[in-house]
């Protein structure tokens, strides 16, 4: 066995180090997006011999691997490839990306599916034509590969056992084994022919005719898809991985190798592109051929060209092949090599390079060259009249190496038409191609007449634009490009259509957003097309089905939304028809998919429409997948519709039940799955939780959501009953186990019939030895889950016996323990109360929550301070005794050389302040206030900040006449301390001199207000809106404190500044000084100021006045008389603020003063506003507006419509725009009470213009 | 016509950006009576006719006092009014343009 791994290690190495050499791509694949490592890490490098079932795949035990870090068991996580909790770090905006980046091995398989050819419609009356595919030709086939499976399976059990027979025989010889072949990965191509290469390198004959070789996979990989022609290989006809595809989608393939076609010619599958290729190397030495040379990725246009004759670029190139085979030149090879083929990324990166490449050596212009050569000397010579250039490299290259001149090689026509990877402007509008569209769009950059075409392939290029526009272009194209898929989708056909869509959407570089346009258009085609999408049922399942367990939410409600409706156009019949055949694939992910996009079914159609298939499908004796797969579908329907499931709930559960007896253990553990997502009437589930490790930790989850829902009775029955099993699996070491246990223990004791005393008495000692340990504490999630569990036990059992069995612990050593224990702590006591703790347990408390206060050293410092204000607040005047050797700590601490421990003294007075009062110890508060006076000059901003909000929280609870040190001592001292531009400071000085300057404003001479006053000033420029809020108001109670005058002038004066923040923010002070002081005091200063001749100020002015009647409302109607002759100055300065600013005053002042008799000033200055409805500035006319609308709200809607109705009919367009524009919001603002003020309208001919019931008088 | 609605809506969108008016065509959705440059004086007179049934309608008061002028049951009154918004001003004039 070692010699055979050993050889393999070999062989394996040599590819590796063949593949460095052999192609470019090691130097160009992007080493952000695949690593710097072996590209093909995580991929499984062989086939194992013998496939275990049980042995997962690759993919899954990789996210198996990645998810064990997750809080539910891994099972659970086999089946939701999602993480469960909210645990995304990453929330927020992500830039656009590729699906393919962010997806894990598993949901990446789903590039291995094939689109599958169409099927027949069974609901046509016409009998099927022989080429389409049925249902029982579907099942056929699924049932051979199936069988075929099995047989491989057992091939290489013998194999292994002989080999192993025969290792035991003899040690000393080796027995040379193939290299088993890789799997399932279309990416590794190129390995996979390298090794078959070697093996025809080594080998005379087929490898069928070895007779211990591993059944050739590549010979396997040959096999035809149904709708392609057959050929000698057996018609075992496949629909998976290995197969060659039809679909465009997949490189085109290695798989018919030459090698292969070599030795046995006729094994050739014919009809492929490649066919021509191997009659070449029929010719030749069954050599080695390179698949991917980098002419293999000349961008996909070359597809689409027609065969170029003679120019067979991959014989030519193709080491080993000799090209000089003139007779074979005129074989239409494909131009095409595989270019139909999709990219890979790495082929992709290559493109970008060789775009790159091609860029800087692209022909020299006319301009250039005369600018690098001497002007006299030279000259230019016309170019020879054979001479055709060569512009694209791509066929440079092509051409360049044609067997040197051979007699019978022409130059191939060239299409003048073809653009190749230059990336030029798309014609006729379309949007811009990324490299990677090519393939799919590169027709369309072919200029041809499109009058040449057939109608069918007018048809193909209309599709192939507008899909195009719907994935590239602009909102505008993409929208009408929609628009029109839509409404020509009965013309385009299903065929067409979908033979275009689903391609792309298996793009492997398809980014979010592209998938998410390309997937509404299926949505809207598919509403159109109805029941003519039957054919296409199965191709479009394989392309939405990975949408289901897409990472992205908004993906997977998509999907489920595409398959509702491609369930209800195609009906039941035939969904079920189309996917019966993947309920028992081989392939775990497209049974996982399937069972995913089933339960969509079901809930487009209704549950009872699939009960009797579900039935069949869980009691298959045929195979395990199916039953398993059936009773994950009722998992899926549990999961996807809740509660609706209620009135199907029995037929569920009875379908489904047998599961548990299964002989199968993966069955018996989706059923209890299964049953725990049915959990809602599962009540009498029997408990047969016999076995150990992962079905057990099913079991007791379903367990753990059945017991809540139970009765009272039952739920304590149970609950002892499953205790047993609990307690036991306390001490399980497995910590999938620990985390499952403590969710049940959660849910059983959060449950109405369990009662307190069987707790006390039966779980809390096991809970505590076994779950109260430090090791808890390191892991995050146990922690989160622990101390989850231990609060809701408090709950049930009270505070007293939690906090007495953990308050010891506070003493830990392990500071993450200690955490742990205080964030419980805090939890409990801020639930419960302190009313249960006993004087010797309150002791032990406090004690140890000094102690954890005292020794905490990491950075998160909020759970020890909270917890301690939790408990002080709890305990309330409980908590007096205490109080002085507090402070002492608090004191002690604050004088620490640590920052950090200052600050949190600091803090931790602020969480304590209220209960010192509620114990009266107001002497000690006044005492603390001294010590944190005397820290003002502290250095640090984060430490001062909360020395500040320490000394705020004093000040609160004793009062401005009992503070010590007094206020007038204080406030001095704050006033430097409000240049400090540190945020936190800021934020908690200004709340302080805010809350002085309202409640103890007379303790502070006038002198040191209006000091305050200045830098204050400053503070208008911070970048916390908070922060300029507080200034503003603190503006208005030092104005109240010592009168408007003096805060007024040092307001006005700051008009004048530059920066238009401080100016918005000082004229909202001035509205607000105005709004505490009344008006009077202010407006006669406001006014005069009006008349300094800068812009600025008179701006500022005015805005002021729109705050202040703003902010004044009704009482503005004693100074609208006052402030008319200023406004109407505004409302005709040539400055367009002026007028915009003075329109805004006069809405508010018209909305305030509406209803109080003002009317003959605002339809004066209505008179003044009326002009300006012209204005186009966007931010004047709207101002405008609004007055015009306030005017509506104060004088009435007839007399603007009065002023209206002069210009609804005026003979310029532009004045009836405006005016109509003005009708139209008046209208919709008081529609009824136009009707009275419409102008009367004489009848004309045989209409009625006039209202005579208007006229009626009784 | 074609050209007086492209206008019309490059005009909006010059100017008022920020209110109500901006979208222009949701709201005639939305307000049927509201209207533009190109009303004429027909379906204006329309507009204000059925503005002015509704209000009756709407209006019990109105209602009654109608009624009692015309010497008519309230319900009979507010049938008429009713019917008369079908056509309120009778059918629409041959446009003398186009």
């Amino acid at each position: 066995m070692e010699t055979i791994d050993a050889d393999i290690a070999k062989i394996q190495e040599e590819r590796r180090k063949k593949e460095e050499i052999a192609s470019l791509t090691t130097v160009t694949y992007d080493s952000d997006l695949y690593g710097i490592g072996n590209r093909f890490e995580g991929y499984e490098r062989s086939i194992p011999v013998n496939e275990d079932e049980e042995d997962q795949d690759v993919g899954e035990r990789e996210v198996a691997r990645k998810l064990a870090s997750y809080t539910a068991p891994k099972s659970v996580m086999k089946d939701l490839p999602r993480g469960m909790g909210g645990d995304d770090d990453d929330l927020g905006f992500k830039k656009p990306q590729k699906i393919i980046d962010r997806e894990d091995d598993y949901r990446r398989r789903r590039l291995n599916q094939i689109i599958s050819p169409e099927r027949h419609d069974a609901f046509t009356d016409k009998t099927p034509d022989p080429s389409a595919r049925t249902y029982a030709d579907v099942m056929k086939e699924a049932a051979l590969k199936r069988q075929k499976e099995e047989l491989l399976r057992e091939i290489g059990k013998k194999k292994k056992e002989e080999e192993e027979k025969k290792a035991s025989e003899k040690d000393s010889g080796s027995v040379p084994v193939q290299p088993s072949q890789k799997r399932r990965n279309r990416w590794d191509q190129s390995q996979e022919q390298d090794a078959s290469s070697k093996k025809a390198k080594t080998t005379t004959g087929s490898d069928w005719d070895l007779p211990d070789s591993t059944p050739g996979i590549g010979r396997w990989d040959a096999t035809p898809t149904p709708g392609r022609v057959a050929d000698a290989t057996p018609s075992l006809s496949r629909r998976n991985r290995w197969d060659e595809t039809p679909t465009p989608g997949r490189l085109a393939d290695s798989d018919a190798t030459p090698a292969a076609g070599g030795a046995t010619p006729g094994a050739t599958p014919a009809g492929m592109t490649w066919d021509a290729t191997p009659k070449l190397a029929g010719l030749a030495t069954p050599t080695p051929k390179r698949q991917r040379s980098r002419w293999d990725e000349t961008p996909a246009t070359m597809g689409s060209a027609t065969p170029l004759p003679g120019a067979t670029p991959a014989s030519a190139f193709t080491p080993g092949v000799t090209p000089v085979g003139g007779v074979d030149l005129a074989t239409p090879t494909p131009g095409a090599i595989n270019l139909r083929g999709a990219i890979t990324p790495e082929q992709y990166n290559l493109l970008r390079w060789e775009r790159d490449i091609e860029e800087r050596n692209r022909p020299l212009t006319d301009d250039e060259l005369d600018a690098m050569f001497p002007q006299e000397g030279y000259k230019i010579l016309d170019p020879p009249a054979s001479y055709v250039p060569i512009r694209t490299p791509a066929r440079k290259l092509l051409a360049t190496p044609t067997p040197l001149g051979t007699p019978l090689y022409s130059i191939p026509e060239e299409n003048r038409g073809q653009q190749f990877d230059v990336p030029k402007e798309a014609p006729g509008g379309l949007p811009f191609m990324k490299p990677e569209d090519y393939q799919y769009f590169g027709a369309l950059l072919n200029e041809e007449d499109e009058e040449e075409l057939s109608p069918e392939e007018q048809k193909e290029r209309k599709i192939m634009k507008l899909l195009l526009k719907v994935k590239n272009g602009t909102p505008p194209q993409r929208k009408t490009a929609l628009r029109q898929l839509t409404d020509k989708a009965r013309e385009f056909g299903a065929g067409p259509l979908f033979n275009r869509i689903l391609p792309l959407l298996m793009q492997p570089t398809l980014e979010d957003q592209e998938r998410h346009l390309l997937v509404k258009v299926i949505d809207r085609v598919l509403y159109k097309l109805d029941e003519l999408v039957r054919p296409f049922v199965h191709k479009i399942l394989v392309v939405i089905e990975p949408l289901l367990i897409d990472e992205d939410y908004y993906a997977r409600v998509e999907g489920r939304e595409i398959i509702s409706n491609l369930s209800k156009a195609a009906g039941l019949a035939t969904m079920i028809a189309a996917m019966r055949p993947d309920i028992d694939n081989i392939d775990e992910y497209v049974r996982n998919t399937t069972a995913r996009a089933f339960s969509v079914v079901a809930s487009a159609l209704g549950i009872p429409a699939l009960l009797p298939f579900l039935k069949a499908v869980c009691q298959s004796k045929k195979s395990w997948q199916a039953r398993h797969t059936g009773i994950k579908i009722v998992q899926q329907i549990a999961i996807l519709m809740g509660c609706a499931v209620l009135p199907h709930l029995r037929s569920l559960v009875e379908i489904i039940e047998h599961g548990l007896s299964d002989e199968n253990q993966k069955v018996r553990t989706i059923t209890a799955l299964s049953l725990a997502a049915l959990a809602e009437a599962a009540a009498r589930m029997v408990l047969k939780a016999s076995t150990r490790g992962k079905v057990l930790a099913a079991f007791l989850k379903s367990i753990g959501f059945i017991i809540p829902l139970m009765d009272a009775i039952y739920a304590s029955y149970y609950t002892k009953e499953v205790m047993f099993i609990l307690i036991r699996e306390f001490q399980s070491p497995d910590e999938e186990m620990k985390k499952i246990v403590l969710k049940v223990v959660k849910q059983c004791v959060s449950t109405e019939g369990v009662e307190a005393d069987y707790i006390r008495s039966d779980i809390l000692p096991e809970f505590f030895r076994n779950f109260w340990v430090r090791r808890m504490a390191l892991d995050r999630r146990n922690y989160r889950q622990l101390v989850d569990t231990t609060v809701e036990i408090a709950n049930k059992v009270g505070v007293a016996d939690i906090v007495g069995r953990i308050v010891e612990d506070l003493k830990d050593e392990s500071e993450p323990y200690r955490r742990m224990v205080m964030e419980t702590i805090e939890k409990v006591v801020a639930n419960l109360g302190a009313s249960d703790i006993d004087a010797r347990l309150e002791e032990l408390l406090i004690d140890g929550i000094l102690y954890a206060f005292q020794e905490q050293t990491s950075d998160d410092a909020n759970v020890m301070l909270n917890g301690f204000g939790a408990v002080v607040n709890a305990l309330g005047q409980r908590v007096k005794p205490y109080l002085p050797q507090i402070c002492g700590t608090i004191k002690w601490r604050l004088n620490n050389k640590s920052a950090k421990v200052r600050q949190q003294a600091a803090d931790l007075i602020s969480r304590i302040a209220v209960v010192m009062k509620q114990c009266q110890e107001e002497q000690l508060m006044g005492h603390l206030g001294v010590v944190l006076y005397e820290y003002l000059g502290e250095e640090y901003p984060e430490v001062l900040g909360s020395i500040l909000g320490a000394l705020k929280a004093i000040v609160n609870v004793i009062g401005m006449t009992k503070m010590t040190p007094p206020i007038k001592d204080l406030l001095p001292r704050l006033t430097p301390i409000l240049k400090n531009r540190h945020e936190k400071v800021q934020e908690n000085c200004i709340d302080l001199v805010g809350r002085i300057a309202d409640r103890g404003a007379e303790f502070v001479p006038a002198r040191e207000w209006m000091r305050i006053c200045f830098e204050l000033l400053e503070m208008l420029k911070a970048h916390k809106k908070g922060i300029r809020r507080a200034t503003v108001n603190t503006f208005g109670y030092i104005a109240k404190a010592i009168g408007p005058q003096d805060v007024l002038a040092t307001l006005l004066n700051n008009l004048k500044v530059q920066e238009r923040q401080n100016r918005v923010c000082t004229t909202v002070a001035i509205a607000i000084v105005a709004e505490t002081c009344s008006p009077f005091t202010v407006l006669p200063a406001l006014m005069n100021e009006y008349r300094v001749p800068e812009l600025n100020v008179q701006n500022g002015v005015l805005k002021s006045l729109s705050f202040l009647f703003e902010y004044i409302g009704e009482m503005g109607k004693d100074y609208i008389y006052a402030v008319t002759p200023l406004l109407e100055d505004a409302l005709m300065d040539r400055d367009l603020v002026h007028r915009q600013t003075a329109a805004s005053a006069v809405k508010h002042m018209a909305l305030g003063v509406a209803g109080l008799g003002c009317e003959d000033a605002l339809v004066h200055l209505l008179n003044y506003v009326w002009p300006n409805i012209f204005e186009t500035s966007p931010h004047v006319i709207n101002a405008v507006m609004e007055a015009i609308e306030g005017m509506r709200v104060a004088l009435g809607a007839a007399a603007i419509l009065n002023y209206c109705l002069q210009g609804l009919f005026h003979p310029a367009r532009k004045v009836r725009e405006v005016y109509w524009k003005i009708y139209n919001s008046l209208y919709i603002g008081a529609q009824d009470a136009l009707v009275a003020a419409y102008p009367i309208l004489d009848d004309e001919g045989n209409n009625v213009y006039s209202r005579p019931e208007l006229m009626m008088f009784v | 016509m074609q050209l007086n609605v492209r206008l019309n809506t490059v005009f909006i969108q010059a100017s008022d950006r920020f209110n109500i008016n901006s979208q222009l065509e949701h709201l005639q959705a939305k307000y049927v009576g509201t209207g533009h440059a190109d009303l004429n004086r027909f379906e204006w007179a329309v507009n204000i006719q059925r503005d002015s049934y509704a209000s009756y309608v709407g209006h019990y008061p109105i209602l009654s006092y109608f009624a009692i002028a015309e010497n008519e049951s309230i319900g009979r009154e507010r049938y008429n009014f009713m019917q008369k918004m079908l056509l309120p001003c009778g059918l629409p004039p041959e446009r003398e343009d186009d």
